[in-house]
């Protein structure tokens, strides 16, 4: 389900690193849940604890600036490797509900808008200048708002986003994808008993 | 005047919206039992049903042991749930299960194509990125998130965009000692681990004509490690005797027409592309990866690149980051690099031809001393197929241990996983941190490269194994 997302104000994390993949967002061996809850204790599990269990200091979810973050920003390509699912998920229940960067992985990206985690691609220059300003001033806070599809710095610099109207629409309002694919069930059957007159063997039993 | 890739699109598109996404016919569906328990339990709760459970096929294999007693008792209690979730949501919504007692069973990514489930000019999906397999056989398949597998179930249909278009040609033959992993290793090299999103790539050209079905999946299974979700090829005459006679391939009152409809898919000679890339198979050499992205593969015979010979300060930061992690000195010969772990196994490199490949070097060969090495075949119809051959008797007698399949130790989430610190020689798909276990350290390889590895103990050019 579509969590709605408007408009949102909060402390922003800087996590400087690229390629962020979903095994280091959520280790695979977390993976071994049917429920999509509870998974936030254990984002970036690799990094945010050592052996021992204990916080890693200095890696920025374990900094107090930036304990009440909501946003992250970070760098190129976040989101890459494993479809899973579960990293969108370990990141919401953490509270975590934009992710800002250059470019994201598009199974990630996908997956983000259909549960309400806004991904906002950002010119690399410019989240360069946002990571820079959120480590120089730990605690600063970032404004994004959707409906205007912008993102103000903690420097009161504005900057523009795009997305598609689609996912917009679908998360300012939390809308049930299936049930407006649904709408579409005529063409779909239509579709079908056409297909199936050319291609039987894809509707026979295995 | 069309792609391949868009051939097959507009044959599925079932709805149009008006900034151009389609409602896509999704017509196999492939579910494991990681990324699909939310998705029925959501459809539950919505009181919706399976729409089209004979579209679908269900396997678990991410988290089954690889040991004989798996049968009897799977040690993990959230394993055991989660494969006995897979079993339940099957039956209840009279889905085939290929279960672990089955022959069939094995990697979703290899058991699919053997059923012959994965046809020409089809869409198939699955909550797993490396789905991007199937393109093998000209087929619109790709990786999808657990929101999506709800959807599919649902209506069969998913709203997609339809991605820009890449050809990558591969020209010429590999070498000795050369095979499909080291051309797609060095693809993600040479565009990036990123350079595919966004786009959906074609394999072309002689290079990829003369490959095998098997060594054509390992190619488009490494897809999404250049970040594309779609691996495609065109479908021939190889793709023709592969899938003939498979059970869920067209029957021989259907065949010769399903062949003539499938001859029409390959890309017209006038159609566009959004981007061309080439790569010349026949002057690669056997790669290795020494990073944790995909794209850090080079050439065996070099060393570990020196950070400091990069200008860019972000890939700069990136690679010494790897470095750590991977307790590498920039300048070190990857020859001079010493492993403890073997992997031969995992969609990308389970199949038979991988398995006669890696043999090849371990008849006659011991496994190093100190080094533990794991042959894991991708299903058990490959692992049949393997000991009907004596595969498995030359793996035993060289040391290498032979395993029941599944996913295995491509990623930490059953028992096969490396311990912290410990360097492992990999078939896999992906050296991030932490894949195959915390804390391990990951090289990727072919399935000779790997053998050679496990035979030397360390990374080896397998070209000077085979000739000494
Ligand atoms: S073998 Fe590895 S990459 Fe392939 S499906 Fe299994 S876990 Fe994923």
């Amino acid at each position: 389900m579509i969590e709605k997302f408007s408009s949102l104000k909060a402390v922003a994390i800087p996590l400087d690193r690229m390629n962020v993949d979903t095994d280091a967002i959520l280790p695979a061996r977390f993976l071994k849940t049917i429920k999509r809850t509870g998974l936030g204790g254990n984002l970036f599990n690799a990094w945010r604890f050592d052996e021992s269990g204990s916080e890693v200091p200095g890696f920025p979810l374990n900094m107090a600036a930036y304990r009440k973050g909501k946003i992250l920003v970070t760098g190129e390509n976040f989101g890459c490797g494993s479809s899973r699912e579960h990293a969108v998920w370990a990141l919401m229940d953490y509270g975590i509900r934009v992710v800002i960067a250059p470019s994201f992985s598009d199974i990630f990206y996908a997956n983000g808008l259909k549960n309400g985690l806004l991904p906002v691609r950002l010119a690399a220059g410019d989240v360069r200048s946002l990571i820079d300003l959120l480590l120089a001033s730990p605690g600063g806070e970032i404004s994004v708002d959707l409906r205007t599809q912008t993102v103000i710095g903690p420097d009161g610099a504005s900057y523009a986003f795009e997305i598609g109207a689609f996912p917009k629409e679908c998360l300012l309002k939390g809308l049930d994808e299936i049930a407006m694919i649904l709408e579409h069930e005529e063409d779909i059957s239509g579709y079908e008993r056409e297909w199936k007159k050319k291609t039987p063997w894809l509707f026979a039993d295995i | 005047m069309a792609t391949l890739f868009r051939k097959i699109w507009d044959r599925h598109v079932v709805a149009e919206r008006s900034d151009g996404t389609s409602l896509l016919y999704i017509d196999r569906h492939l579910v494991h039992e990681v990324t699909s328990p939310q998705a029925f339990e959501a459809l539950r709760l919505a009181g919706r049903k399976v729409r089209r459970p004979l579209s679908l096929l269900a396997v678990p294999d991410h988290n089954v042991p690889t040991s004989p007693d798996r049968l009897e008792r799977i040690e993990d209690p959230d394993s055991r749930i989660q494969i006995q979730t897979l079993r339940e949501n099957a039956k209840a919504a009279g889905i085939t299960l290929f279960d672990i007692d089955d022959i069939r069973q094995g990697i979703v990514h290899v058991t699919g194509p053997e059923t012959g489930l994965v046809l020409p000019g089809i869409t198939a999906v699955c909550g797993d990125s490396h789905t991007s397999t199937l393109g093998a056989f000209g087929t619109v398949a790709f990786g999808i998130g657990t929101s999506e597998v709800e959807q599919v179930l649902a209506t069969q249909t998913l709203w997609q965009k339809r991605p820009r278009e890449m050809r990558i040609t591969i020209t010429g033959a590999t070498g000795f000692g050369v095979s499909a992993k080291d051309v797609i290793l060095s693809i993600i090299a040479k565009i990036g681990a990123a350079g595919g999103a966004g786009y959906a790539i074609e394999y072309a050209g002689d290079g990829i004509r003369r490959m095998s079905m098997e060594e054509r999946m390992t190619v488009c299974n490494m897809t999404i490690e250049a970040g594309s979700r779609f691996g495609i090829t065109a479908p021939d005459e190889t793709t023709f005797a592969y899938l003939h006679g498979r059970p869920a391939a067209p029957g021989s009152a259907q065949w010769e027409s399903a062949v003539a409809d499938w001859k029409t898919l390959p890309t017209d000679a006038e159609a566009s592309f959004d981007r061309e890339v080439s790569i010349d198979a026949s002057r690669l050499v056997p790669q290795v990866t020494w990073g944790t992205s995909p794209e850090d593969a080079l050439p065996v015979t070099g060393a570990v690149p020196d950070p400091a010979d990069q200008p860019d300060p972000g890939i700069r930061a990136r690679m010494e980051r790897s470095l750590r992690y991977m307790d590498l000195a920039p300048g070190t010969r990857f020859t001079d690099i010493p492993v403890v772990k073997v992997f031969i196994g995992s969609c990308t490199n389970a199949r038979i031809e991988d398995l006669r490949l890696a043999a090849k070097v371990a008849k006659g060969r011991r496994v190093a001393d100190g080094v533990t090495a794991m042959v894991v075949p991708g299903s058990g119809l490959v692992k049949r197929q393997a000991e009907n051959e004596g595969l498995d008797r030359i793996f035993l007698e060289a040391g290498f241990q032979w395993r029941l399949p599944g996913c295995s130790m491509c990623l930490g989430m059953n028992p096969d996983k490396l311990k912290p610190g410990e360097r492992c020689a990999s078939t896999s798909n992906r050296n991030y941190e932490g894949r195959q276990g915390p804390g391990g350290r990951t090289h990727l390889m072919s399935p000779m490269m790997a053998a050679a590895a496990a035979v030397t103990g360390r990374i080896v050019d397998v070209r000077e194994v085979l000739a000494a």
